[in-house]
């Protein structure tokens, strides 16, 4: 399959299963909400190290948020439950309840109810005031700068990480502009999330590693620079490769974002450098959602 | 099917327990077992069908028609369904309700919402003394669901409440919100003497200043976040509670009771 000039691979992408939730941070303004979500989906890029994946999944208006100021959704994507559990609470903790006016809400209302604020509220000393309201319980814990207010729990879903995409370029700036595109275009799908850095990764990695303390280790077959190396999956014009990484709720969520990011990728074509689209998989073995590149795209 | 209509054929000069005509009782019994269920009435046993006319099919929609403040305990331990009360309706209206819908068209007596669980008492007159408090001797009050009252609240209101809201159009008597737990109550019209008497937590809020207390002390004025979230939630009503020029998220909090463990509040719309 070629579009536009861009070769699309006859391969997929593996995925695994993960367990996802959502919150919504609000502030005083949208900047203030903005600095506490991206200070709670910090350090969360991949699950190899950092205990979760987390992601700014949109802003959103005050009329779509619970107290009516300007707020921002974040997911939070983990192995288990547990970790998921754990992880948004110290988040939450650290990054919320510290940021200057923000309040803590749950996005997510059906699933498994995993504690929001329920435990944050201790920092209230016994001076935390609790309201049930239509059924969902707040906390208010008085903090310096007047009121933390947080719900009680949030909920905890089923999901998919791992769902990816690479661009294969004749440089590495036309690598990494058509991956902007693809970014551009993927925010505005809901209930994904693309973990790394700006959402994009250079650091593919393989299983297994010549180094038996280490488990993964770089994607070689993908490293340009190993192009006379090691057995490559690059072709000699090829320069620089950039992958995407995708959380999402739902495998049809997944298959949207890839397919918009992909498209947009595609629309800047051979002639800005797009050489190839293709993904990274495990033979099959490792995870049972594939996202098969032609099959998105058709 | 249209409503179960029970139509009062004459005021009784003592008082009738209602208690046995509620939706979860009456719902799988044809009209003749309906007619034929006994109601205390003073120290005597009446039929239904004595003091009532009866009409209508539907368990889960019951309308009571020229009610009077004689009939006690209408809605008791409600489970489902709904009650519309044409009148006014005695004491115990609504006690130990555990859920569904019921609505007064006129006043209420004593002790109405007594031990409440949860669901929706509607009154769009006046309510006695005691509305969502604990029955004499026991601890627990109100302990979820919302009563909106149109008009105003004898004394001791949510006495021992913990947990629900009480919202009140109009005036509340002395000792509102006396021993309360938790919960919420609000007031826009005035309150009277020894307001939140010995509460130990839980939220008054008022639209006007009630009387200074040595009980209560000033926490300053302040923007809450989750007033705007209280507000909300009483859209579904309707109510002075659910206009927009209503809500308000700057208060003057006063925390008490100080003679107690001083946990509660008072919050004050700032004009």
């Amino acid at each position: 399959m070629i579009i536009n000039g861009v070769a699309i691979d006859a391969t997929f992408a593996e995925a695994f299963p993960m367990k996802a939730t959502r919150a919504i941070i609000t502030a005083q303004n949208e900047k203030w909400a903005m600095i506490s979500a991206q200070a709670m989906t910090g350090f969360a890029t991949s699950v190899i190290a950092c205990g979760c994946e987390a992601g700014i999944e949109r802003v959103l208006d005050p009329s779509e948020t619970p107290d009516g100021r300007p707020g921002v959704s974040i997911m939070i994507f983990a192995m288990g439950g547990k970790g998921l559990a754990k992880q948004l609470e110290t988040r939450a903790g650290q990054c919320v309840l510290t940021s200057p006016t923000s309040a803590l809400f749950a996005g997510i209302d059906g699933g498994t109810r995993i504690a929001l604020g329920k435990n944050l509220r201790y920092f209230g000393d016994g001076f935390q005031v609790s309201k049930l309201i239509d059924g969902k319980r707040y906390w208010r814990i008085p903090v310096m700068d007047g009121e933390f207010l947080t719900e009680a729990t949030t909920g905890q879903v089923d999901a998919i990480g791992g769902g990816n995409f690479l661009v294969l370029a004749e440089s590495q700036p036309q690598a990494l502009a058509a991956c902007e595109a693809a970014i551009e275009e993927m925010r505005k799908i809901p209930n994904v999330i693309m973990p790394f850095p700006g959402g994009v990764v250079r650091s593919g990695s393989k299983v297994g590693s010549k180094y038996a303390a280490l488990g993964a280790s770089t994607n070689d077959a993908f490293c340009p620079t190993l192009k006379g190396m090691t057995k490559t999956d690059l072709s000699l014009e090829i320069e620089s490769v950039m992958e995407i990484v995708i959380d999402g709720l739902t495998k049809e969520d997944i298959d949207k974002a890839m397919r918009v990011g992909i498209q947009a990728v595609c629309d800047l074509g051979a002639s800005n450098g797009i050489k190839r689209i293709s993904a990274g998989n495990y033979g099959g073995k490792l995870g049972p959602f594939h996202f098969h590149l032609q099959e998105i795209m058709a | 099917m249209s409503a179960l209509t029970f139509t009062l054929k004459q005021r009784l000069d003592q008082r009738v327990d209602m208690s046995p005509l509620v939706c979860q009782k009456l719902a799988d019994l044809e009209l003749a077992e309906i007619a034929a269920i006994t109601l205390q009435n003073g120290k005597r046993k009446i039929r239904v069908d004595e003091i009532f006319s009866i009409a209508g099919t539907d368990a889960q929609n019951i309308v009571i028609k020229n009610s009077f403040g004689k009939l006690d305990f209408i809605g008791k331990e409600l489970e489902g369904g709904r009650i519309t009360v044409e009148g006014d309706a005695g004491a115990y209206l609504g006690l130990g309700m555990k859920s569904g819908a019921i609505e007064v068209s006129g006043d209420v007596g004593l002790y109405a919402a007594c031990e409440m669980k949860k669901g929706e008492l509607v009154i769009n007159g006046n309510a006695g003394d005691f509305l969502g408090a604990a029955l004499p001797g026991n601890k627990m009050g109100m302990k979820g669901g919302t009563i909106l009252v149109k008009g105003n609240v004898g004394e001791r209101a949510g006495d021992h409440m913990r947990r629900g809201n009480i919202l009140i159009e109009g005036n509340a008597g002395d000792y509102c919100g006396s021993r309360m737990t938790a919960g919420t109550i609000a007031v826009m019209g005035q309150t009277g003497r020894y307001l939140g008497f010995a509460m130990r937590r839980g939220t008054l809020l008022l639209w006007n200043q009630p009387q200074a207390s040595a009980r209560f002390n000033d926490c300053g004025a302040h923007t809450l976040a989750f007033l705007p979230i209280l507000f909300a939630s009483f859209k579904k009503l309707d109510s002075k509670f659910a206009d927009n020029s209503a809500a308000f998220n700057r208060v003057q909090r006063y925390a008490g009771d100080m003679s107690e463990m001083g946990r509660g509040e008072v919050l004050v719309k700032i004009s």
